[in-house]
This record gives C-alpha cells, structure tokens and sequence, in this order.
C-alpha cells in the first residue's frame, strides 16, 4: 500500500511538473489567439458570453491520458482498504463507499492484494515519430491556425474509450497515432485546413470529445499519408439563441456540460443528455447519430437538429432555410447524421433549445423480477406516458448499483435502510436475487410532474412494482456517470470491462436480455476466464415499437495470456447474439471501425452502395480517411 | 469403444439392488426435492394450458380457421380448449409416489437388475438447472413409457412431462394415472387437421419455454416391433427445436437415453403383430390379462443416459436465426429449408447416438449366429451347441472390435453365460442333449393337423422373434455388412464403383435403417475402417481388397444382411410380376403374403422374414421417395401405381445385373 501512495504522489508529483513546463515553454507551433479572435469578429457579436472552456487545447493537463475523465476524480481503495472517490466534482466526490470492496471481490473474485498497475507516464520514445507533409504544414502556418507535433497531443487524440483502447495505453502501448493534431475556433479555419488537406492529399480525422466506443478515433495502421486531427474542441461558442423559434445556434465543438450551463444561464436547456455529456461534443453527437437519457421530452439528436453546417472535401453543405420539417428528397441530413467522420466536419448546428424545466424529480420502482419490469415498461410505452427518463436495471445491476451507495451518517437513515429492505424482501416476498429496480426522472411544471408520477406509479403497481424513493432512482443514473472510472479501478486489480447497446422490438427485449448475457457467460467459461463474469443489462430507453438495452460485461482476467482478445471475442459473440435475436448493430454507439464487419448485413448490398456512392462522391480521395462505417 | 458393463470405468448402478433392500414405502415418501431449471419460476398445470389458449401464435391460428371455416371465433377457441383438455398432463407427486411404490414392485418381480449409468445420470441432474431438457428415449416396450420417471425421481431430478399415443389415455384409471405422472396424450393420426396440430405444437412449446418439467417424447414416435431403430418422427422434434430457433430460449438440451433389454415383455405379440395379427387395443382389462406375462423372468435392462447435447452446439452454422427477424415470431409460417434440413438431421443424429449408447446382451449374438444356420436344422435337429458357442465367442470378439457396448458377465464361465441366455429365452430356444433347437407354439389340442401355411407361420413367429434379437446389434454390423455385400455383388475392387454401389444401397435401405442424411461418405468410410481394423480387407484411396484371413468375416457379414436384401428382393419381384393397380394397403400386404409363403413352401426361399409387414411397408415407403412408386387416396383406400421398369431395373441392380446407377431421391416431405 505504502509503495503504490508514493508511486501515486510521483505521478501527481511528475504531471505537475509537466503543466509547469508546459505554461514555461510553449511549444513555437502555439500562436496566439488572433486567429480565434478574428473569427469571432467575423461572426458578428455573439449575444452570449463565453468564458469558461472546460476543455483546453492540453487535454492532458486536466484529463487522464490514459483512463476516463478528470485527472482528479478516481476511485481508489484507502489505507484501511475502503473505496473512496476522490476530488470535489462529482457528487460521490470525497465519499467512502463502504460496499464496493466487497461487491468487486464477491463478483469478480479479484483481491486487493493482486494489483495491476498501469503505467504512470507516457513514454514519449515509444510514440512513432510524426509523418510530417512538410507542404501542408507550410501552409497551415500560414494561416495561423494552431497546430501541434508534440507526441503527447498526438496520442491523446488516437483513441476513444474501447477497453482495447484503453488497456493498450495503460500498458504503454501506442500504436499509429496521428502526425499532427489542428485546432480550428470557427468554421471559416475549418474549411481552409480541408482546403489545405485536399490540396497536399493528407488524411484528416475529426475530433470531437475523444469518447467514441467503437474505435472510431482508432487510425487505420495501412494509412501511408500524414494523419491531422482536427480538434473541433475550439469551436465552442453559442453563436446565437433564437428566443422566437426556440433554436440556438452553436458551434460543434462545444461539450455537453458547456452548452447545458451557457443556455441554462438565459434559462434555456436542449435537454439532450447523453451519458458521456460531460465530455462529449456537440458534433460528435451529430456525426454519431447521439441519443440522450431525456429523448422521452426533447427527442434524440435527430429530432433536436433543424439545421447543420458541414465542410466536405467538395465543399460545405447545408440546407436554404430553417423550415421545420421539408419534402425535398431524402433528407441531406441523415447523409450527415451517423457519417461518423468519413464525409467531412460538422462546423456549426442549430438545435432546438425548451425553456429550462421548473420541477424535476427522481423516483424508482422495485420489481419482483426482470419481466415483470418490462412488461411494465412496455405499458407505459404503450400509454406514451414515459418520464423524462424510464431505465430498468436486472437483478446484478440493481446489486451493483447498491455496492455505490455512499457511507450515510445518521443511524437514522441506515436503520430505514434496514426497513425498507426488511419491508421489500420479507414483508412483500421479493427474492433478492430475482427483483430489480426501474429508475425514473421526471420533469416539467410542479404539478404535471406530480400527475406524471402519479400515472406512472400506478401502471407500475399492476406488475407488482414498489415505490422505492427518490434516492434509489438518482444514485441509478450516478452509476452511468460513473461507469467509466469505475472501469479504471477495475483495471487496477485484473478486471477488465465494457458496454455494448442495441435497439430492439418489444417481444424481443426479455429474450435478448436473457440470451445476451447467457451468451456472455457461456463464452467467458469457454475461452477460460476463471471466474464467472459479470454480465448485466439495463432497459435504457423505450419507444413505441421498442426499446434500448445496454449491456455491461466484465471479468477478473488473471491466468489469462491475452485478456483482450478474448474480450474482444466475447463482445464479437455477444453483438453475433444480438443480431441473431433481432437486435440492431446500433442504437446511439454508432459503427466506427468495431462493428463496420456487419454493416452488409444491416443495411443490405443495396444500402451499403448507396452510401459508399455518397462517399465516393463527396470525399473521392479518402480525405476524411478515419475509415469508419463502410 | 469396446467395453463390458463391469470392466469399463463408468459406474452403473443397480438401482433394484436398492429396492431389494429397503421398503418401497419409505421410497415412495421420501423427500422428493429436486433442482429445478433455474430460469422460470415454477407454474402449475393449469397455467401452462391457460398460457397455451392465450398465446398470441393460438390467436392468428384460430383467426385463419374461423376465416376459413364458417365458424366464429369463440367456438374455434372452445375447440382448442376441448383439444388441450384431452391432451395436457396433469403432474402431481402424490402421484409419482403412487407409480413410484408400484413400479418397485414391478421392476423388482420382473428384472434381476436394472442398470443406470450414474455419469449420465449427473449430468443430466446439472444440465436440467441450465436450460429446458428434452429427454429422448429409444422405444421398445411399454416399460419404457414410465422407467425414466421412476429413475429421476429415484435420483431427486425433475420428473418429466412425457409424450403418449392417445389410445392410453381411454384406458379406464390408467389413463388418469398416467395424466397424474405427467403424460400428455397426443392422437396417433393427426393428419391435416390444422387446429390440432397447432394446439399441439404452441402446448409443447410452451413447455419447452417455460421450462416447465423436462420433456420426455419418443423421437421414433411409435414402439419399435422389430428392435431396431425407427425412422424419427420429425413433427415433434420440430416443435421442441422451435424454441431455441426463434431466440426464446437460450438453448435446449437434448438427452438421448438408450433403453436396452435383455428380454423384451412383449416379444412374441410384435412377432404376431408383424405376420399381420393386429395388436389388440389398449384396454385396463387387456393390462390385467398381461400380468400372467409378469411371472417370467426378463433378465436384466439397461438404462444409459447419453451425453447432454446442446440444441445451440449443433445447430451451429446450420440455422440462421435472424430469418425470424422481419416477422413476428408468432405468425404461423411455412419452415425454412435450413430449418428442416436440420430438423432432420438432428432428428437422426440422435437415433443414431441412441443405437450407439444400447447395449447388447450375449443373447443378440447368438441371435445372429442361430439365424445363419439353415431354418429346416433349427426347427428340426437344432444347431450343435458347440457350434454356436464357438461361432458366438468369434462374435463377440467382432462385435468389440466394431466397438460395440456389450453386456457379458464376466465372473461366469462362458459356456455359462450362454446357458442362462437359452434359459431366459425359453420362449425361443430350448436346449436339448447336445443341440439348441427352436422353440415353436404350442398347435392347440383341437388342432389336430395343421395347414402348410400355418406351419409356416408358426416358423415364422420364432423366427422374426430371432431376428428381433438380431437387431439389436444391427447398429455394430450394419455398415461393413453392406460394404461386404457390396463387395460381393459387385466382385470390384475399385472404391469408386463400391462407393457408389454402397449408396445405392444406401438409398434403398434408408427406411429400414437410419443413416444420417449427408453422410455418404462418413458411412462409406467408417465401414472401410472397420473392416481394415479387424483384418478383413486392405484398402487405398483406390482399391479395396478382401484379405485371405477376411473371407470369414465378409461372409459372416453378407449373411447377416442376407435377409433384408432377399426380402427385398422377393417384394421387387412381386411388384414386376404383379399387377396392384387397384388395391387396397391391406389387400396388397395379403398378396405379398401368399405370394412369400408359396416361395418358402416350394424352398425356393428360406427368408421368413420376408413375411414381416414392417419390410413390405419400408419398401414400399423407400420406393415412394424414389419416385418409383406412387400411392393415391382413392376413394375408400390407398391405390398405387408403380413404374414397373424401374422397379426392375432396381431389381436387376440389387441382382448384380446392371451396374448401379444413382438415384434421384424426392426431398423429404414437409414436416
């Protein structure tokens, strides 16, 4: 324990040094920001303020180059083997949470004795080294955008967030990077580097939030041509609110968190709340066809979006007009919508914006089983009378969700703790190893929320469900916000894991369910993973015709040679089970390079020509040559 | 893997030895408290059939029949209700128990042991926990019917819902009884009736869902009269697979059980029943009559449960299970090709691992030697006894290297063995001075002389009773018994012409035996292995040559088969001789008859079996999928018509007169 606090104090000790460093010699590559300010000249006064950037053009000095998130915010076990969160930013922040120990080793079998560290610095020598196209960087100076060689920026935007991604940098593995990474701050600087890059045939590959799970952000290790990044994370201003129509209109590099607090100052919100909206990008969303936990009230990304600007290597396209709905062919959008990177930059977009809500408020509703919980949520579907959010979790999410509950600090509240369970599992017979907990958010006016609840509550008690209380339901959405630290505190102790989602119909949900995370298990036992894994699923999102169902699996990999691999193999089962059982290859994660193997299956020969005409088309050099999708 | 029942390492347990020992009472009550399958809560057999009627697949159908039909909604519905009132189980302990304590005394009066491999047995206890189970019995006798419920509830494992012919079900008290062990009763011909089989089918299925109780059905559909394995049903089959197919179970595990006798209680009424003596109804009262069959002594019986298969193992690659994607999974709807290849051949891969987890007693083996000896020195001087001991043990000794599960004691003396073998088949043989000779019925007193015909068939009744016997190592000689025909006929050396001789054979036998579609080759080359591992040919990717050693077992193995390919024979020359234009089944099988007693009347044929129906009806059906024969519903019976030159050309081919010609074989019926 002593030898791994005093290895942490040297890491914090050695990336402090670093941003000194950093703030003494700016690399000569940095210009000032004249080119931004000229921009925003250019754009006319925006009516609304701008000052604070959460993200830095050094991602690295405040996020993890080699985990998720803040560098501040981990879980880690404390001296007396209790986890612990540390930092001030999240609500769970600086809380000891008593249960976690025991749910990893009862789960996974894994042992805080056995770490598996990773390691602590990038090894800039392990980088390959930059594949300069000396033309084009000629001319990028010239134009005074900022741009960067430097191997850290470099590899900080080669990966999104896959546990492969991840593992191999924890590992100290790098593999193709990109050569340079470039920071436009308006669309105008956007459409010069595209100029630049078509000109000197160098391959460009849009970055957004850098939290793409389907290795979309991976570059292809054949490509010969020098690789640029284009960093979309400047270009992060609200260009205008339309309080008339209800529309703003941004630029696509803004994240989530950003945009949700610029509107709510003028009282405004999109509503759109992906689970990575923290760090997720405005045209990331775009480009990934996104959905947000809130889509029951304000509707998934196409539903929001009335109009995109995107700069393609035959130049930029938009529609004419704002008009909310047209009949003019197929929607050039959906072109737009889910090209993942491979047809342009999606510069700037005008999103449907609603008045912040007055009321919101949590609730849950415990179960005695899965299909009970789902034929509920399947009703309320039915009614068109779902929350903001309706999110349904199996009986080892539920568990694993409980292991997350902070230390309380009253008696008092442990000992209802005790009731509530006592009440729940003896009381009302549910078996603790077969119920499950459905979480709900509402919002809107006090007293429609109130009927809402209402409604709600009492379709739920015709399948047997209880009010659970509000706490239950919020530290269920916590979980998803967390997920990805906690993956990060696995890794440290042998256990690796990842989510998948689909999209599916009704009569489909409780065999996919079932099948899915059976499929999980059977494979695991079969490629030798000495311990049963943990293979959960939560019921995310519901429509009329369907619903979403995330999975997450993970597993203690000690005695295995090559943990990746089989996860990799797992996940390959467990997608091949989905589409055998009528799931879809997507439901907001998109393709990237991951999944692109069953793309012909998907969409039909048919299908995959039309797109690849599209792309042929707009892009016949492979410009935007990221390769995702097709 | 060649293996006696004492020296192989897997443990088999009398489970009379048990029974023997301590009271069945405290048997019957014992704490019955067994691992259910994990998924599914239990429900009670009332829900099961209410979740039947209600199911969204029962909607759809009883629209299209009320379409059809002029017939309303509600009375198509009652309909069904009235079908899934005849046919649900009704499974209850108290009943099990009742069985429990009366089959104890059964099995006790009946069998010197009973013998369940206990590995098989574990297995099946752990698979039971992981997903629904499909317990796939052989069928031979009656007793088959209740040993796997008695065996599971002996061991603590889920009693299963088990699949029954109707006509039990009209048996006063029994019926009832049976319901309450967990029978469900199912008609003998269901033929188009849409209702029916649609009730049928979503009741199965929704047992196979729920995971309700494993489920026991016998894939040969009716009892075997011959001993040999049946050609699988595949309109149940179908019904069980279909819950893996269409997603809504993980998997399904299939559990094939070989269930081998000794002695089989109802020996000679199959022998009558094949020369045409119709088998009497099931009736409370006929149960009663059969137990003077219950003083006798029947040896021992051997329960092996095979290796759990897994439903998503072998579908692997066969089944494409998103074709259900784009519909929904209730609406009826016509099989895909896919799905009924691999009915199919899942369907006969487990006959086939039935035939090859059976064992086989001393007794078989001398079935067949017995039935290599001239009929007339059987029936009259009998068989020297020295011979067949010899010709046994050379047997057994072939049987072990074809790898054969034999049963033979081996604290005994051979010759002792072999002597407890002719005393348990008494009704058979009988052993007298230095000669073992057939056992014939007894002419009734008022007879004083009998006709030649009756004389005959009084041969026959021992003799198809032998080749009973005989069958049941069918399965060990079966492939190099054709290969050495083939090898006789054709007098080639050349494997290509062998080969396509042994699939012509092949063709022509596939409803007498069961080979599984596809596997030509497999078949071809496993008989070459064979053959070459015991000494008896030599062979290169070219050539296949009988060495000198050899000779014995090749014409050991053309004897063996010798009647099946005369009987067959003898029916194709009945069909090229005769006209059957218009005439009933019945009437033709009487033809065949007379037809085959005057041949063995004038010696020219020694081959009773050629009498047995269940020959006459697998050529003609082998004929049919040929395309050769064609048979009509005409007005009050079936009629027939038949290519009479391809019927001789077949002939001429089965002769060794025309060199073979591959067949064109019509694709299996629908399900």
């Amino acid at each position: 324990m002593a030898a791994n606090s005093s290895s942490d104090r040297q890491r914090a000790a050695q990336q402090r040094l670093q941003i000194i460093a950093g703030h003494l010699q700016r690399p000569t590559n940095y210009q000032p920001d004249i080119t931004a300010a000229e921009c925003k000249a250019q754009e006319g006064n925006p009516n609304v303020s701008n000052e604070e950037r959460t993200v830095p053009r050094r991602r690295q000095d405040i996020m993890k180059w080699n985990g998720w998130g803040y560098s501040d915010s981990r879980f880690l076990f404390n001296k007396k083997g209790q986890a612990e969160f540390t930092g001030k930013r999240y609500r769970l922040s600086g809380m000891i949470i008593p249960g976690l120990k025991d749910w990893m080793e009862g789960t996974f079998g894994a042992s805080l004795q056995h770490k598996a560290p990773a390691t602590p610095i990038l090894n800039s020598t392990a980088v390959q080294p930059a594949t300069i196209n000396e033309a084009f960087v000629e001319e990028v100076k010239a134009t005074t955008i900022p741009f960067s060689v430097e191997a850290e920026d470099r590899v900080f935007r080669a990966h999104g967030h896959c546990l492969h991604e991840i593992f191999a940098l924890r590992e100290g593995k790098i593999g193709r990077v990109p050569d340079m990474v470039v920071w436009p701050s308006c669309h105008s600087d956007v459409v010069k580097i595209v100029e630049l890059a078509s000109k000197h045939n160098v391959c460009l590959i849009p970055y957004g939030g850098g939290t793409s799970v389907s290795s979309a952000l991976e570059c292809p290790p054949e490509e010969t041509r020098s690789i640029v990044s284009l960093d979309t994370s400047q270009m992060n201003r609200i260009l205008w609110i339309d309080e008339k129509n209800l529309t703003a209109h941004v630029e696509a590099g803004i994240v989530g968190q950003d945009l949700e607090r610029l509107l709510n100052e003028s009282g405004y919100c999109t509503g759109h709340e992906p689970d990575s909206m923290e760090f997720s990008s405005l045209g990331g969303w775009v480009a990934t066809r996104a959905s947000g936990m809130k889509k029951n009230i304000y509707g998934n990304i196409e539903d929001l979006v009335v109009h995109v600007k995107m700069v393609t290597p035959r130049g930029v396209i938009e529609k004419s007009c704002q008009g909310p709905r047209m009949s003019t062919g197929p929607d050039v959008h959906h072109f737009i919508m889910g090209s993942e990177g491979t047809l342009g930059v999606v510069t700037e977009v005008t999103l449907k914006i609603r008045p912040m809500p007055e009321y919101q408020k949590y609730g849950s509703v415990v179960f005695p089983n899965f299909e009970q919980g789902v034929a509920c949520l399947r009703e309320v579907a039915k009614q068109r009378c779902a929350p903001a959010s309706i999110r349904l979790m199996d009986n080892e999410q539920f568990k694993f969700g409980h292991a997350l509950k902070p230390q309380v600090s009253s008696i008092f509240t442990s000992f209802l703790d005790g009731l509530k369970k006592f009440y729940i599992t003896k009381f009302k017979g549910f078996d603790p190893n077969r119920l499950c907990v459905a979480t709900l958010l509402f919002e809107g006016d006090h007293e429609k929320v109130l009927q809402h609840e209402k409604q709600v509550y009492d379709i739920a008690a015709k399948f047997g469900g209880l009010a659970a209380g509000e706490d239950n339901g919020q530290r269920g959405y916590m979980l998803t916000f967390v997920i990805a630290y906690l993956r990060d505190l696995g890794m440290e102790y042998y256990v690796i894991g990842e989510s998948f989602e689909t999209s599916v119909p009704w009569d489909r949900v409780l065999d996919i369910c079932r099948n899915v995370k059976a499929r999980i298990i059977r494979e695991c036992k079969d490629k030798g993973v000495q311990f049963p894994p943990l293979s959960t699923c939560r019921v995310t999102q519901t429509y009329d015709a369907g619903a979403c169902v995330y999975f997450y699996f993970a597993f203690n990999y000690r005695g295995l040679s090559d943990p990746i691999h089989v996860s990799e193999q797992v996940e390959h089962a467990a997608r091949e089970e989905i589409l055998a059982n009528g799931g879809s290859l997507s439901h907001h994660h998109g393709v990237g390079k991951l999944r692109k193997e069953w793309m012909r299956e998907t969409v039909s020969d048919v299908g995959l020509g039309m797109l690849k005409s599209v792309k042929d088309y707009v892009d016949p050099n492979n410009i935007f040559g990221n390769r995702n999708l097709l | 893997m060649p293996s006696t029942y004492t020296s192989s390492g897997h443990e088999e347990l009398d489970i009379l030895e048990e029974r023997r020992q301590s009271g069945d009472l405290s048997h019957a009550l014992r704490t019955f408290s067994p691992q259910p399958y994990k998924e599914k809560p239990p429900c009670s057999a009332s829900d099961l059939s209410k979740r039947t009627l209600e199911s969204q697949y029962l909607q759809y159908v009883f629209k299209e029949i009320a379409t059809e039909s002029s017939l309303s909604m509600e009375e198509v519905k009652e309909d069904a209700r009235l079908l899934l009132e005849e046919m649900s189980q009704n499974l209850q302990l108290g009943f099990i128990r009742l069985m429990g304590y009366t089959l104890s005394k059964v099995f006790k009066r009946l069998y010197t042991n009973i013998y369940v491999n206990m590995e098989g047995l574990n297995m099946l206890q752990q698979a039971i926990q992981e997903s629904p189970v499909i317990l796939m019995p052989t069928h031979r006798s009656y007793i088959d019917f209740l040993i796997i419920s008695y065996v599971l509830f002996t061991y603590d494992i889920p009693v299963p819902v088990i699949a029954a012919g109707l006509p039990l079900a009209g048996m006063k008290l029994v019926g009832e009884i049976l319901r309450r062990s967990g029978a469900f009763f199912i008609r003998r011909s269901i033929g188009s009736d849409k209702l029916y089989w649609a009730v049928l089918s979503e009741y199965v299925k929704t047992i196979v869902r729920t995971g309700f109780a494993p489920l026991e059905f016998f894939v040969e559909g009716l009892r075997s009269r011959t001993l040999k394995s049946v050609p699988p049903k595949l309109g149940m089959m179908h019904m069980v697979l279909e819950p893996y197919f269409k997603g809504e179970v993980f998997d399904i595990t299939l559990v094939p059980i070989s269930i081998s006798y000794d002695r089989v209680l109802e020996e000679s009424l199959l022998a009558h029943e094949l020369l045409g003596i119709p088998k009497p109804k099931e009736t409370t009262k006929g149960l009663f009559k059969a137990t003077k069959v219950l003083q006798e002594d029947y040896g021992c019986m051997h329960v092996n449960f095979g290796q759990p298969l897994s439903v998503r193992e072998l579908c692997q690659g066969k089944i494409n299970r998103s074709q259900y994607n784009l519909t929904p999974r209730d609406l009826p709807k016509v099989l895909s090709p896919d799905v009924q290849a691999c009915v199919i051949w899942l369907a006969h891969l487990i006959v086939r691992i039935q035939e090859e987890g059976s064992y086989i007693s001393p007794w078989s083996l001398m079935a067949c030697v017995l039935l290599q000896c001239p009929t007339s020195t059987l029936t009259e001087r009998g068989m020297v006894w020295s011979e067949l001991k010899d010709r046994t043990l050379w047997l057994k000794k072939l049987a072990l290297r074809f790898g054969a599960h034999l049963r033979w004691p081996e604290q005994v003396s051979d010759q002792n063995v072999l002597l407890s073998m002719v005393a348990l088949h008494h009704s058979i043989v009988a052993h007298k001075g230095d000669r073992v000779c057939l056992v014939r019925e007894e002419v009734p007193i008022r007879k004083h002389r009998l006709s030649a015909e009756e004389e005959v068939n009084r041969t026959a009744v021992a003799m198809l009773m032998l080749a009973s016997y005989r069958n049941q190592s069918l399965h060990i000689f079966l492939r190099p018994a054709m290969l050495a025909t083939v090898i006789q006929v054709t007098k080639s050396t050349q494997r290509d012409e062998l080969f396509t001789f042994f699939c012509f054979l092949k063709e022509i036998l596939s409803n007498e035996f069961i080979f599984v579609p596809g596997k030509s080759t497999q078949d071809f080359e496993e008989a070459c292995f064979l053959m070459k591992d015991c000494g008896a040919i030599l062979f290169s990717p070219e050539e296949v040559t009988v060495t000198e050693a050899g000779q014995e077992v090749v014409s050991f193995l053309c004897a063996f088969i010798q009647p099946f390919i005369r009987s067959y024979q003898v029916m194709l020359d009945f069909l090229t001789e005769h006209e059957i234009k218009n005439i009933s089944e019945k009437e033709l099988h009487l033809a065949v008859r007379s037809f085959v007693i005057k041949l063995i009347l004038s010696g020219e044929l020694q081959t009773y079996e050629a009498l047995s129906s269940d020959i006459q009806k697998n050529i003609l059906s082998a004929l049919r999928t040929l395309g050769v024969l064609t048979k009509f519903r005409g007005s009050k019976d079936n009629e027939y018509q038949v290519d009479k030159a391809a019927v001789k050309r077949i002939n001429d081919i089965l002769y060794g007169k025309l060199p073979p010609q591959l067949l064109h074989r019509t694709p299996y019926a629908k399900l």
